[in-house]
């Protein structure tokens, strides 16, 4: 058993591990070692918890941690790189999950029965709030993940007057909640638990209006609010290190979906209120000049063979064709013959913030090839070919210069500034925000069609021989 | 639907329109093709390689303008061959609409449908059909070998046991398409390219081909909106015959390019330009057909003026070459017509309208005019001051120091209302909460994009935290609700502490350099 004041410290150096561990993440070098900063920080922060007295249920406690190490480990040993927004969607609805179960537990346990007067009234409310925020991560989060998973259709579901009715939902619960504070001992149990109904419908038609390509802001989003409902967790119990825990999970999912906001040109609050991904319908954009021309395994193999530097630009399409091993096997080659070749990164391609730097890093491409859009942009004038591989709105040049495009001021990779442009696609339909690309249009741009897997198989074939 | 291919009757014209491998294309596209014999022999294909590419050998032009259809061509008919010109017929050829309006009626009498194909507007979409660019294109490298030809020395420096070569300088004068191609031509046989343009908009071109961009001190810009310069004020001419001048005691080899549709070229190198020279020096007048930019230029000549410039009026056009591009250009034309499946005349369509000089015994010329390179208007920006800049600025941080000063404000009171009610246990928590949300601000702006799906991981693991709060409520008694939430929350939590820190692990082990 130890003293309060040494599990304060231990929670103190908690405290100060987890920010390192999260500061370790700003390279690939430090970041390896970030992640034991966490594991040490989570291990000295239970232990400090057991040993501190007054906690019983031992056996238990073991019992649980063990079940859920062999869930957990299963889990993330089978999942598949591709499925990384699905695993992370439903890792967020665990937290969610927990802090409602908390919120509950708190409100019924006998310590926090016996607070009088102001101090009661301020721990119902964080109990309250507690409880509403996990609840909609609970339930948002699982819409994630079966949208994600293509158990729930990707389409935004969309109804007249939805943010009436949402605005409805928040005010009842307020005004729930202020029921629950005046109700005295565990009667208010019955307010509690509509309002946790409430929140978990809150947090399923969140997530229902919003479409699958939007679902970078989503996942951010989520994991902000999943560390916001710790956070209110850590106040209910009075427990710093669950607050300064909380708090760091949740601005960093804050700055990660300002990030994609500033990506996808959204402003914040409208993705913080959901309902943002109202696909736009294309309407009135410019009329495209040019025509579409399209190019063979050959001729692109043939293109390839000639060019100096090669840029390739990934979007969801790889991800879906797993096209990302055969597309080494082609970057090695190439770079064996003694061409440049570099991956262009935007930073909402795929459905997960970095989703693209996972899968070609899982591919074993190496890290210093692959650059962010930014890195890129200017010198993508100098490059022979670029290869676009099942991306599309992420190249639209109309994000730049047509006004009447719905993704018009959405920063963008200038691929067409490139000699030569080859886009890889299943077919000319439009991209996920259903606008018209004027990139396949251009005079320098070819399109091969087909699976990109398949398509890049046979550039291989052609290469070697 | 047969389309045919007549011998160049003019002796200087070595191109003919259509090689073995457009032959092929035109048969993909569903022609049956006939190719007058020896059309091919100055350009270097020989009729067994039309045979065996599908042509048949037909052995006078009067059997294929009788029998064809469409007739692909490179100079301008003459009188005797639109006499043997079918009625219907479609001509694919030069035309020169603007200086030959007798053959214009001679067609149109024909009842003859021709295709300028130097009439075809300069649009993307007709990029693949522009027969100028491409033609320029080849004139443009030409230029570069000819001058390097009739220029003594090497054109790049060297360094080597028997001395020091200094590189050649090249002056290009209009940065067209054939500008530019003697700009990437010159600069990549090592010679110091430099190239002059009254369009602006072009120094970008320039430099990204290897040459410098040399302009004049007046602020003119020669850019229209068809893609071609206008003429430019008298003021600006004077600047730009010094800068000339000046350059051309320095320069070696100048090439010129310089046209404005429908006149004459414009004169730009002058006589006293020609005798600052040094002797050995060439010039490449690539604008001779049309009169010549150096007043010196004889066209159609070779020659070495007194002061030992070699002036070079006359160009070979790899006819080879030149014959592949055109024949390509030829069949874009033919595949957007519709191939033979489908063939049509449109006249609805910008680019077949415009370049139908003849069409059902009418003649369609001069076309409805069309912006080419299409361009958006400038914005006006109205230039500020310095002051003007520094006093928007300083406005700038006043106005977001007051709306700083308001939100803190506003936060302050806040807070210090919260102070009047909570108690002291909850403003430490809320000390802790508010610093612990700006130290994470700081911390995560900080990591790399490549890694943010790592991070979305790990603080899934590390919001696994909220396991204390189970711990501190579960009790001895695994049957009280209380202990089977407290359970179920210490489960799930854990779920994600291991599962989060593991997956990241796994990905992070995969990042390699």
């Amino acid at each position: 058993m130890i003293s309060e004041h040494i599990q304060t410290a231990a929670y103190l150096f908690a405290s100060i591990l987890f920010i390192l561990s999260l500061g370790g993440l700003s390279s690939q070098e430090s970041a390896k070692r970030g992640v034991i900063y966490g594991i040490v920080g989570m291990v000295i922060a239970i232990l400090a918890t057991v040993l501190g007295g007054d906690v019983h249920g031992i056996v238990y406690i073991i019992i649980a941690i063990a079940i859920a190490s062999v869930i957990g480990i299963i889990v993330a040993r089978k999942v598949e790189m591709t499925a990384m927004p699905q695993l992370i969607a439903i890792l967020h609805s665990f937290v969610g999950l927990a802090a409602v179960l908390v919120g509950f537990g708190s409100y019924i346990d006998p310590d926090s029965q016996a607070l009088e007067g102001v101090e009661k009234n301020i721990h119902l409310v964080e109990v309250f709030a507690g409880v509403f925020i996990g609840a909609i991560t609970l339930t948002g989060s699982v819409i994630a993940w079966g949208k994600l998973d293509g158990k729930i259709m990707s389409r935004p579901l969309l109804y007249p007057g939805r943010h009436t009715v949402n605005i409805a939902l928040v005010i009842i619960s307020i005004v729930l909640g202020v029921f629950f504070v005046k109700a005295p001992g565990t009667e208010g149990m019955i307010y509690l638990i509509i309002m946790t109904v409430i929140a978990l419908y809150i947090g399923v038609m969140l997530v229902m209006a919003i479409g699958g390509a939007d679902m970078p802001v989503v996942i951010s989003m989520l994991n902000s609010y999943s560390g916001w409902a710790a956070a209110a967790a850590g106040f209910m119990l009075g427990n710093d290190l669950l607050i300064v825990t909380g708090a760091l999970v949740g601005s960093s999912g804050a700055i990660l979906s300002i990030i994609m906001c500033e990506a996808m040109n959204r402003s914040f609050w409208s993705v913080i209120f959901g309902g943002f991904g109202n696909a736009p319908t294309a309407s009135g954009s410019q009329e495209i000049e040019g025509e579409v021309t399209s190019i063979s395994h050959e001729e692109t193999a043939e293109l390839l063979k000639d060019a100096k530097s090669i840029v390739i630009v990934p979007g969801y399409g790889m991800a879906v064709a797993k096209a990302q091993y055969p597309l080494f096997e082609l970057v090695e080659l190439m770079r064996k013959e003694g061409k440049t070749v570099r991956f262009a990164i935007h930073p909402v391609a795929g459905r997960l913030p970095g989703h693209m730097n996972v899968l070609l890093a899982e591919a074993k491409v190496p890290y210093d090839i692959v650059l962010e859009m930014d890195e890129i942009n200017d010198e993508l004038s100098e490059t022979d070919v670029v290869m676009v591989i099942g991306a599309n709105d992420v190249v639209n040049p109309g994000a730049l210069d047509d006004e009447s495009s719905p993704i018009y001021g959405m920063p963008v990779i200038r691929a067409w500034d490139a000699e030569k442009v080859i886009v890889m696609k299943r077919s000319m339909a439009t991209g996920y925000s259903g606008v018209e690309n004027p990139l396949f249009y251009k005079p320098n741009t070819d399109m091969l069609y087909g699976d990109a897997k398949d398509s890049v198989n046979k550039i291989l074939t052609r290469l070697r021989s | 639907m047969i389309v045919g291919i007549p011998v160049e009757l003019n002796p200087e014209e070595p191109r003919v329109a259509a090689t073995p491998k457009t032959v092929k294309r035109l048969q993909k596209q569903g022609f049956e093709v006939r190719i007058q014999k020896g059309a091919g022999t100055k350009a270097n294909f020989s009729d067994k390689e039309f045979e065996e590419a599908g042509a048949a050998i037909v052995p006078t032009a009067k059997e294929i303008y009788s029998s064809s259809d469409i007739v692909l061509k490179v100079q301008q008919p003459t009188e005797a061959e639109v006499s043997e010109m079918k009625e219907g017929l479609v001509l694919l050829s030069y035309l020169w609409p603007a200086q030959n309006p007798d053959l214009l009626q001679k067609l149109a009498d024909k009842k003859v449908n021709a295709i300028a194909m130097d009439a075809i507007p300069r649009i993307s979409r007709a990029q693949k059909m522009d027969v100028r660019s491409s033609m320029a294109n080849i004139d443009g490298y030409r230029a570069v070998i000819e001058a390097a030809f009739h220029f003594g020395r090497f054109l790049n420096g060297q360094i080597t046991a028997a001395g020091k070569v200094e590189p050649a300088k090249v002056l290009v004068v209009g940065a067209g398409v054939a500008g530019l191609a003697s700009i990437g031509t010159a600069n990549s046989l090592g010679a110091i390219v430099r190239a002059f343009d009254t369009r602006k908009e072009v120094a970008e071109q320039i430099e990204s081909m290897g040459a410098e961009f040399l302009t004049v001190d007046i602020d003119e810009d020669g850019s229209t909106s068809s893609g071609y310069s206008k003429e430019m004020s008298e003021e600006f001419i004077k600047a730009e015959m010094e800068l000339f001048l000046e350059q051309a005691k320095e320069v070696d080899i100048i090439i010129t390019t310089a046209l404005i549709p429908g006149r004459e070229a414009p004169k730009l190198i002058l006589d006293y330009h020609v005798e600052a020279m040094k002797p050995g020096s060439v010039i490449v007048d690539l604008a001779a057909p049309n009169g010549g930019n150096c007043v010196l230029t004889k066209p159609g000549e070779i020659y070495t003026t007194d002061n030992g410039v070699t002036i070079v009026g006359k160009l070979d056009q790899l006819p080879n070459q030149a014959s592949q591009l055109y024949g390509n250009n030829l069949c874009h034309l033919l595949d957007d017509m519709g191939k033979a499946e489908n063939f049509k005349i449109n006249m609805e369509d910008d680019v077949v309208s415009r370049a139908m000089v003849t069409y059902n015994g009418e003649i369609n010329w001069p076309p409805a005019p069309l912006p080419v390179s299409p361009q958006k208007p400038k914005p006006v920006v109205k230039e500020l001051t310095e002051e003007e800049i520094k006093a928007a600025e300083a406005e700038k941080i006043r106005k977001t120091t007051v709306s700083m000063f308001i939100r803190l404000a506003i936060i302050g009171a806040l807070l210090f209302l919260i102070g009047q009610f909570a108690p002291a246990d909850f403003m430490q928590h809320l000390t802790v909460f508010v610093l612990a949300v700006f130290v994470g601000w700081q911390v995560i702006w900080n990591v790399t994009h490549a890694l943010h799906t790592p991070l979305m991981a790990v603080t899934n693991a590390i919001s696994g935290i909220i396991i204390v709060g189970g711990l501190l409520q579960i009790t001895d008694d695994i049957t009280s609700p209380i202990s089977i939430l407290a359970f179920f929350a210490i489960l799930v939590a854990s779920i994600n502490i291991v599962g989060g820190f593991f997956v990241t692990r796994r990905m992070l082990n995969m990042f390699k350099k």
